[in-house]
């Protein structure tokens, strides 16, 4: 359980007041272009998740939310869509081929790398606290999709979600393996706990992956999404393990990392050629989903790799 | 094990062999590596720094070999 998060602006002071008051009243609306909007998002979505400490769990499904949640999704879906625009999409290959090679063309700034060999001990602290909004919930964006799928590929996704949450042992479980090392760190390691210095880049970043899982018409793009993140982990992963030590971060950090490495190396293959591959086989219309969230999480990443380099005025890696 | 089923290694393009279910891989030395997880991958191209497991370490390989431009003959 979580706090509701300090407000950065009208439409999330209205939110907040919102969900603190009675459940009945007239609905929210977006009214025009709000800078807090990726915040307004991210709480709504966590209604979905685990909620929080001082509200109702009856919000959730709140038809008071129902309008202001689809003006924001629409706005993001847009964007996403927008900045998808134009990228190659390879259609003469198999889908999980195309994958690797949106992959393969994608450029962008690598925080892996900073923290392999130059980043601070703070500045690594600080991407930790930034990562923890996802990590603490590593893996359950996807899950959403699993009811949605049919047996081919829903039966790859669990092989590996089997793998992220532990296959049986709580303390093998990645995201509690995340929060194992936040702690040892001397990090706050309560879920949602940094939402308050979130950069709206990373928000961004949970906002689709939760926009994807919540609304069924995405799950391409979910599973898109989930196979480039799968596939550009394990090396990245070895970067942040050697920097985490370089740093003298604690074992069990660096060890989150080292997990990655191997554990990524397996979900990679079985992300683009049984869960992606399956899919576009049985509904083959979602193919430019599974690209468009595939390149979205590349685009998404190198965002928030620019906007944190550029706070620490470290040279693009 | 259901003792009717071999295990099934599924080779992967350029990549690592993919297996279902706890294994033991024995390395050139001897040494047993011992691996709980759903589905592990056990590294082909023999450079992964995590031997025998894969850590993709084979994608910098098919980088480079891109970059050289593939070989005559
Ligand atoms: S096959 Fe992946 S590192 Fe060797
Ligand atoms: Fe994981
Ligand atoms: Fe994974």
């Amino acid at each position: 359980m979580t706090h509701l998060p300090r407000p950065r602006g009208e439409l999330t002071a209205r939110l907040v007041e919102t969900l603190r008051g009675p459940l009945d009243g007239p609905p929210l609306t977006l009214g025009g272009p709000a800078p807090d909007a990726s915040l307004a998002l991210w709480m709504l979505h966590e209604l979905h998740y685990r909620g929080f400490d001082e509200v109702d769990d009856r919000w959730e499904w709140s038809p008071r939310l129902m309008p202001l949640r689809r003006d924001l999704e629409d706005d993001l879906e847009r964007r996403l869509r927008e900045r998808y625009a134009g990228v190659a999409t390879y259609d003469d290959l198999e889908v999980d081929e195309a994958v690797v090679a949106v992959i393969d063309d994608h450029e962008g700034p690598s925080l892996a790398r900073h923290v392999q060999r130059h980043a601070t001990r703070q500045e690594v602290e600080e991407l930790l606290r930034q990562r923890s909004i996802y990590h603490l919930k590593e893996a359950d964006p996807t899950s959403w999709t699993i009811p949605r799928l049919s047996a081919g590929p829903k039966a790859a996704l669990l092989l590996v979600q089997l793998d992220e949450y532990g296959a049986g042992d709580p303390a093998r479980l990645h995201h509690a393996l995340f929060a194992q090392g936040l702690a040892d760190s001397g990090l706050d390691a309560a879920y949602g706990a940094y939402v308050d210095e979130a950069t709206d880049a990373v928000l961004e970043q949970n906002n689709a992956v939760s926009l994807f899982g919540l609304q069924r018409r995405m799950r391409g793009a979910a599973l898109g999404h989930f196979a480039a993140f799968e596939a550009t982990s394990s090396i990245p992963s070895r970067q942040l393990a050697q920097g985490m030590r370089r740093v003298g971060l604690p074992e069990s950090m660096a060890g989150y990392y080292d997990e990655h490495v191997e554990a990524d190396a397996a979900h990679e293959q079985v992300a683009l050629r049984d869960i992606c591959g399956r899919l576009v086989r049985e509904e083959p219309a979602l193919r430019d989903d599974v690209l468009l969230g595939a390149w979205t999480c590349l685009d998404l990443e190198a965002r928030t790799a620019r906007d944190l380099l550029g706070r620490w005025e470290a040279v693009a890696a | 094990m259901s003792g009717s089923r071999p295990p099934v290694l599924r080779v992967c393009a350029d990549g690592p062999v993919l297996v279902t279910g706890e294994v033991e891989v024995e390395d050139a030395d001897g040494v047993r590596h011992r691996s709980t997880r759903p589905v592990s991958a056990v590294c082909r191209c023999g450079a992964s720094s995590r031997a025998p497991w894969c850590d993709g370490t084979h994608k910098l390989l098919r980088a480079r070999d891109a970059d050289r431009g593939s070989p005559q003959g």
